[in-house]
């Protein structure tokens, strides 16, 4: 177990390089000289000049790969381009806000799909079953856009159920105002796309022989789908919401900008709109190698779930 | 339980149909297409989406979707189906039509008076201007209501939206056919040659998967500061081709011990045209049916750049663009062009999961589908 753990662990290494490389060239190569977008329109030869040496981009690449990787392992990135307030501290206190909607959002919406899905497996191929697929479909085509405006049109500004947006210094305020109606929206969007994936898990259980032994020993069909299969459709369920971790720290995008919430997805979007290579750099580093450790995560946890597992 | 009946029995109907002859993989499959309904269905509303696409590029529809026609906000009468009421804080439709077209006019004179004392070097051409068709169609009435409604700057939706399918039709499919081509190639090599060609693009593969697709998308659109629908499809068909990429490969690994490569091998026809005109073939449903799934990715990535203002020109319009217009409006009550563009991505996109789903079943009759 432990050799395994390291040996991916070290497989990582090569990943991790790539990802610095790709950055590397993405950021000082292919979207021009670094200098010329930092220093803005009107500048000097000198100026230009000078910010190429602050950077260190007049140095050979390997030279600069590697002061990018010390950035990395320090995580000190210096500061953000635009505000002046150093990288680390951007990530420290935006990271609050995005875990506050999308912890809750996650484990929500997890135990809303599965036992949805157990709801619908059991009622495999009758009319009611179909039409919740469809009504999946079609919820899955309607654009995020449109349901955050609809939502915080509807829910914060007509009816004034929520605010329209804000965030406040106390976890609870946030937790209970701010972040419910974003956690709803998030709910809606994710339910359609989870409850497919979680029908076809249990599915696929629903027809294994054990069910059947079940049913004959008598069992009540509540207890075989509850206790039999959703035991056994937890380990799917399980692999992928590991997947899904990593998208805690990154958070919803559209959802946090709407409702002006500053975490980290906001963040992005606003580096994004002003050029503000550093921020995006080290934010995309980090979640790359989050998301790396989550895999490895997800694999050890389905070798927990599941004995008959092998671990390569 | 009847749908697996009926299902089995309509393969075993396409089976036997014909007169005896042993049918193609291709000609079995457009049967088993041709029986599914809702395929069937989904594939019309889709070629009427690429009609409609023909024709907003042939600029026989959709030519003008940047003139203002009517008022500001103009209310959607749908051919006259729906009576345009309008909020009751605005003024009457008829007071704002008479209102608006005096001010076009007004504006008009002004700018027809001739120059003071300094000679204006573009006089003659703003003369000329004012004189062409182009610019007369501001001294014309303009209309009060449309079928969809118009925007904040008269602008009929039905237009923009027409436009707007263009562009999402057009972002999708090139994209789509960009990544699939780059994932076929490399997972086609890889597959094939395995070594150190597959653990060099495996790493390769490795690398881009690592990073969260959005956040890979909006780093690549931080870099390239130029927007623009060519931008958009380089953005997303370069980042997004890792999954057809690793089940390629898959299916490439699956092919190269098999006889008939062998046989080739033996042959001595070079390795380009096996990889190419013998296993590609064997692989292409699965290839085509990448095509649709990351079309309809990419159909909504680029709502959500556009949206954000990382995806098509100020010049451009896009449904992403629509709903960030959309967004402004809806809070002063105007509902319409929200409605016309949400509805038209979610029938496209509606139909062409359908549509994808269908292709697959059609394709691949060994693997059932647990619906």
């Amino acid at each position: 177990m432990t050799a395994y753990i390291i040996r991916r662990l070290l497989q990582m290494i090569p990943t991790m390089l790539g990802v610095v490389l790709l950055l590397f060239v993405l950021f000082n190569w292919v979207g021009g000289d670094p200098a010329y977008i930092l220093a803005g329109k009107n500048t000097g030869e000198a100026q230009i000049a000078n910010i190429r040496h602050q950077l260190g981009i007049d140095r050979p690449a390997y030279v600069q790969i590697g002061i990018f990787i010390k950035q990395i392992v320090t995580a000190d990135f210096g500061a953000s381009w635009s505000t002046n307030e150093p990288v680390s501290d951007i990530l420290k206190t935006r990271l609050g806000p995005s875990l506050t909607v999308m912890v809750p959002l996650m484990v929500l919406g997890t135990l809303l799909a599965i036992a949805l899905s157990l709801i619908v497996a059991r009622f495999r191929g009758s009319l009611t079953d179909r039409m919740v697929m469809v009504a999946c479909t079609v919820g899955m085509s309607i654009s995020i856009l449109v349901y955050i405006i609809v939502f915080q049109y509807v829910f914060a500004y007509r009816l004034g159920w929520f605010p329209v947006q804000g965030w406040g210094d106390s976890l609870w305020k946030n937790l209970t105002t701010f972040a419910a109606l974003p956690i709803l929206i998030g709910l809606c969007v994710g339910l359609a796309p989870d409850l497919r994936l979680f029908r076809s898990f249990m599915l696929d259980e629903i027809d294994q022989d054990y069910v059947r032994t079940a049913r004959a020993k008598g069992l009540s069909e509540a207890r075989i789908l509850w206790i039999h299969v959703l035991r056994n459709a937890s380990i799917p369920i399980v692999t992928y919401v590991m997947a899904a971790l990593p998208g805690l720290l990154v958070g919803a995008f559209l959802i946090e900008r709407f409702f002006s919430i500053p975490g980290i997805g906001r963040e992005v979007l606003l580096a994004v709109e002003r050029s503000d290579f550093p921020v995006i750099k080290a934010i995309t580093v980090y979640v790359a190698a989050a998301t790396m450790l989550a895999n490895l995560a997800a694999d050890l946890i389905y070798k927990a779930v599941d004995p008959r597992v092998e671990l390569k | 339980m009847t749908e697996a009946i009926s299902s089995l029995s309509s393969t075993a109907i396409s089976e036997t149909h014909g007169d005896g002859k042993r049918r193609g993989f291709w000609s079995l499959a457009c049967q088993r297409f041709r029986d599914d309904g809702v395929g069937m269905a989904s594939l019309i509303i889709v070629a009427a989406f690429f009609v409609v696409v023909l024709l907003s590029m042939s600029g026989m529809a959709a030519s003008g979707w940047n003139k203002e026609v009517a008022i500001h906000d103009a209310p959607p009468d749908l051919w006259g189906l729906l009576k345009p009421a309008a909020p009751t804080a605005m003024k009457s439709l008829a007071q704002r039509v008479e209102e608006e077209t005096k001010n076009a006019a007004q504006a008009q004179s002004k700018e027809a008076l001739p120059p003071l004392t300094v000679t204006d070097p573009l006089a003659e051409t703003l003369q000329a201007l004012n004189a062409s068709e182009e610019t007369s169609t501001a001294k014309k009435e303009k209309r009060a209501s449309l079928p969809f409604g118009g925007d904040r700057w008269g602008r009929d939706v039905l237009s923009k939206t027409i436009k707007g399918t263009q562009t999402s039709v057009i972002v999708g499919l090139s994209a789509a056919l960009l990544a699939t081509f780059l994932g076929t190639l490399l997972g086609a090599l890889a597959g094939y040659y395995g070594g150190r060609t597959d653990d060099a693009l495996n790493w390769f593969y490795s690398v881009f998967s690592a990073i969260p697709y959005l956040l890979l998308i909006l780093a690549v659109a931080a870099v390239l500061q130029q927007r623009g629908v060519t931008t958009v499809i380089l953005i997303l068909g370069l980042t997004g081709w890792a999954g057809v990429f690793r089940l390629i490969r898959a299916e490439y690994i699956k092919h190269r011990g098999r006889d008939y490569v062998q046989a080739a091998h033996a042959f001595g026809v070079p390795d380009r045209r096996i990889l190419f005109f013998h296993i590609l073939p064997n692989v292409s449903h699965v290839v085509l049916v990448n095509i649709s799934i990351l079309a309809v990715g990419f159909i909504k990535a680029e709502v959500i750049l556009s949206f954000l203002g990382f995806g098509v020109k100020v010049d451009e319009v896009s449904w992403g663009s629509m709903l960030n217009d959309a967004q402004s409006e809806l809070i002063l009550g105007r509902w319409w062009e929200l409605v016309a563009a949400g509805g038209a991505m979610a029938l496209l996109v509606t139909a062409f999961s359908l549509l994808t789903d269908a292709m697959r079943d059609a394709l691949d009759p060994k693997i059932q589908r647990t619906s």
